[in-house]
């Protein structure tokens, strides 16, 4: 019962005329699970959740959803689902019940269910006070708190997330995360969804797919993913030297046993290296330069590092443009795209 | 079954236009707008273009009197002045003053100061006196057609009223036993009475009010649904429909009662705007002028999904928009009539459906016409709307799942 699958993925691909958007990758997730999709930005992942929850057409293969395929039966699959876009689906100009109430009545709930279910539902993200006013007036984290019971209004057996945390502050994210994570446990809803954050990911999900250049390259649990980096000899280290040059960062790259070298402030590294003598190494190079180490510690593995191993890049990379350039949505896709 | 499936279709095509209008009226300056954008066109082109020809009042015209005389006589050049300024101080269609010379004149028409001038030249009483025709000289500014070709009408009419009035007295003087009526008769045996197919003479108003109400309610469907939909899809709320277990059609079917609501709300404010501030009168049936919009409206929705289904964001539909509706306003008729483009224009003007949505819209305001007068104009309606929507349909629904 426990492992019965409710999402079937088959070579999924869809194509944006020469560029592979998502490239014929399969999974399946299974019922009352969190299945994260991790990743930077253009990975496939938001493309991916838009084919599985009927908003785009697959190029090749096929995926069904509670059994029902999602091209041939998308009505069946669209009651089914309730999907959190990265674009907040609300009109501004409506108030809270409003909109909540558009949406519901486009689902044949009967009149005295939604109204019921409205109201509880507002209660659920306490914005029973605000029931009254216009969406466009809420903060960003009620807003949010607003696109995700908006989904919920069909009482979902998937929930598709697409990044839901994405320019919340720190606060309001911990509230978004806690909300999936009860609704999974008391609701059973099986929860998809995609990020970038790593902390969304390792707290949140079952297990995780991660996604680079349209392909899954991993998939398990966070602490099956992490064992990729331990199992294979490979170490962290995170170095304080006071007087830090480029020229020194270089030297450190340069050496065999290094995997790779992040500079995360002015004095501070993060390097990967593996092999025995890996430490030894890695100090007397900065000594012979000398280079200062004020501190050395040995780290634990994190989802970032294990992402690094796997793509050799960081997912923070194309992730924090993303929030710069500011631009979401399928036109922005589009000039990723042509990028 | 599909009687179920109908219903349902209408009554979520429902829901989203009630949101639609909900949104609008909640939008405040977009209220106001809906009613100043039309008031300003009525206001403009009402008053910008003139009504039944007399436009162009106050001219600054120069006068300059050269004549010499006859003898000690200057009578027929004071009979000249006075019949001038008897008759403008009836139309006011020119301001007089005096120069002294026609160089002078030309030179205050360069600088502006003038539109014209009017010169009597020295030999124009002993012209007259000697039995001959007299000569005056008008100078026009060709830099402005318009006013040019109007001052020169202006004073066509003051000296034929004046040889209509010198030949009467003229007749009278050889035969003093015919009356005033029998002399004229001999001057101008033929008049002209103009009869309209209703009563009264209709103002500019009354014709370009149709044509603005047409052009308004087609307006909004055929830009306020590419724009309402590019701007649901910019800002996600499309995706929020689309995931929702309902038919694609209800989607446009909804937009579209929603546009259309707000296109009849500004037309029913344009007729009220005509009715009440410019006095523009309904001689039809004023059920018609409602059913003709809604018409129109059916006309211009399948062109306003087409064109939806191939924009992608909302400032190309607002673009694409722009350059179909300009030539469109201009070649239907909405302003000029269409008698006066050239036949080119005018073929072009025959194939595009606002053309026959203002004419017969102006039929009915104008004419008082009924629904036999205006079945060519209803069928091209109808017939064109048919068209543009089966073709609408499958491209709407192929560009909605990408």
């Amino acid at each position: 019962m426990e492992n019965e699958s409710i999402i079937e993925v088959q070579n999924l691909t869809k194509t944006f005329g020469k560029f592979t958007a998502v490239d014929n990758i399969s999974f399946t997730v299974k019922k009352g699970e969190v299945f994260g999709l991790l990743g930077p930005n253009g990975a496939g992942k938001s493309t991916t959740l838009r084919m599985l929850s009927t908003l785009a057409r697959p190029t090749k293969g096929t995926a069904t959803i509670g059994g029902y395929d999602i091209v041939k039966h998308d009505t069946e699959v669209r009651k089914l689902i309730g999907i959190v876009s990265e674009k907040m689906i609300m009109y501004n100009r409506l108030t809270a019940k409003e909109n909540l109430w558009f949406f519901g009545s486009l689902f044949n709930i009967p009149k005295d269910v939604l109204t019921k279910r409205v109201d509880e539902l507002l209660e659920l993200v306490q914005l029973t006070k605000w029931k009254n006013a216009q969406v466009g007036t809420f903060s960003t984290g009620m807003r949010q708190r607003m696109n995700v019971v908006r989904a919920l209004l069909n009482m979902p057996r998937v929930l598709f997330l697409d990044e839901p945390t994405l320019g919340l502050d720190p606060q309001s994210s911990v509230e978004i995360r806690e909300f999936i994570k009860k609704l999974n446990r008391e609701n059973g809803t099986t929860v998809v969804i995609t990020t970038h954050m790593m902390v969304d990911a390792d707290l949140l999900c079952d297990r995780i797919a991660i996604v680079d250049q349209g392909k899954i390259v991993a998939l398990d649990t966070s602490a099956n993913l992490k064992k990729i980096i331990s199992g294979a000899d490979t170490k962290i280290l995170n170095l304080n030297i006071a007087n830090l040059t480029s020229e020194l960062i270089e030297t450190i790259r340069k050496l065999h046993c290094t995997d790779s070298v992040t500079q995360e402030n002015s004095t501070t590294l993060k390097i990967l290296v593996h092999g025995d003598e890996a430490f030894d190494s890695v100090i007397d190079a900065i000594r012979k330069k000398n280079g200062k180490i004020s501190s050395m510690e040995n780290l634990q593995p994190t989802l970032e590092d294990v992402f690094l191993h796997i793509t050799g890049h960081q997912v923070r990379d194309s992730a924090d443009q993303k929030i710069q350039n500011e631009k979401h949505g399928p036109f922005a896709q589009q000039q990723r795209r042509i990028r | 079954m599909s009687n179920m499936g109908a219903k349902t279709l209408l009554s979520h095509s429902l829901r989203i236009a009630w949101k639609d209008l909900m949104e609008l009226f909640r939008n405040r300056l977009g209220l106001v707008l809906l009613i100043v954008m039309p008031l300003f066109m009525m206001v403009m082109v009402g008053f910008i273009y003139p009504s039944n020809g007399g436009g162009l009042s106050d001219m600054p015209v120069a006068l300059v009197n050269e004549d010499a005389g006859f003898g000690n006589s200057v009578l027929p050049s004071q009979v000249f002045l006075m019949g001038l300024q008897q008759i403008n101080d009836q139309t006011h269609m020119l301001v007089l003053s005096n120069a002294s010379s026609m160089a002078d004149v030309k030179d205050m028409v360069q600088r502006g100061e003038l539109q014209g001038g009017i010169i009597i030249p020295s030999n124009f009483s002993s012209s007259i006196m000697n039995g001959e025709q007299g000569t005056l000289i008008i100078v026009t500014d060709q830099s402005n057609p318009q006013i040019s070709a109007t001052i020169q009408a202006a004073l066509s009419a003051v000296f034929n009223e004046m040889g209509t009035m010198l030949a009467q007295q003229n007749v009278q003087m050889l035969s003093p036993t015919i009356n005033a009526t029998n002399s004229l008769a001999v001057v101008k045996p033929y008049n002209v009475q103009t009869e309209g197919v209703v009563l009264g003479t209709p103002s500019y108003f009354d014709f370009i009010a149709p044509g603005i109400m047409a052009m308004t309610v087609m307006m909004s469907v055929m830009t306020g649904l590419p724009v309402a939909i590019s701007q649901e899809k910019e800002i996600g709320t499309m995706d929020g429909m689309m995931v929702a277990p309902i038919n694609r059609l209800s989607i446009i079917l909804g937009k579209t009662l929603g546009q259309t609501a707000r296109g009849l709300i500004q037309g029913v404010i344009i007729l009220a705007l005509a009715v009440g501030l410019f006095g523009v009168t309904i001689q039809g049936s004023i059920l018609l002028v409602f059913g003709l919009l809604l018409l129109g409206v059916f006309a211009f929705v399948g062109l306003g999904i087409v064109i939806t289904s191939f924009t992608k964001d909302q400032e190309t539909a607002q673009m694409l928009m722009m350059t179909l509706m300009f030539p469109m306003m201009f070649l239907s008729g909405v302003f000029f009539p269409i008698q006066q483009m050239p036949w080119y224009m005018q073929s072009i003007s025959q194939v595009l459906p606002l053309t026959y949505a203002s004419q017969a819209l102006r039929k009915v305001m104008v004419l008082g016409a009924g629904i036999p007068a205006i079945s060519t104009e209803l069928i091209v309606l109808i017939v064109f709307g048919v068209v543009m929507i089966a073709i609408a349909v499958p491209v709407f629904r192929r560009a909605m799942t990408r």
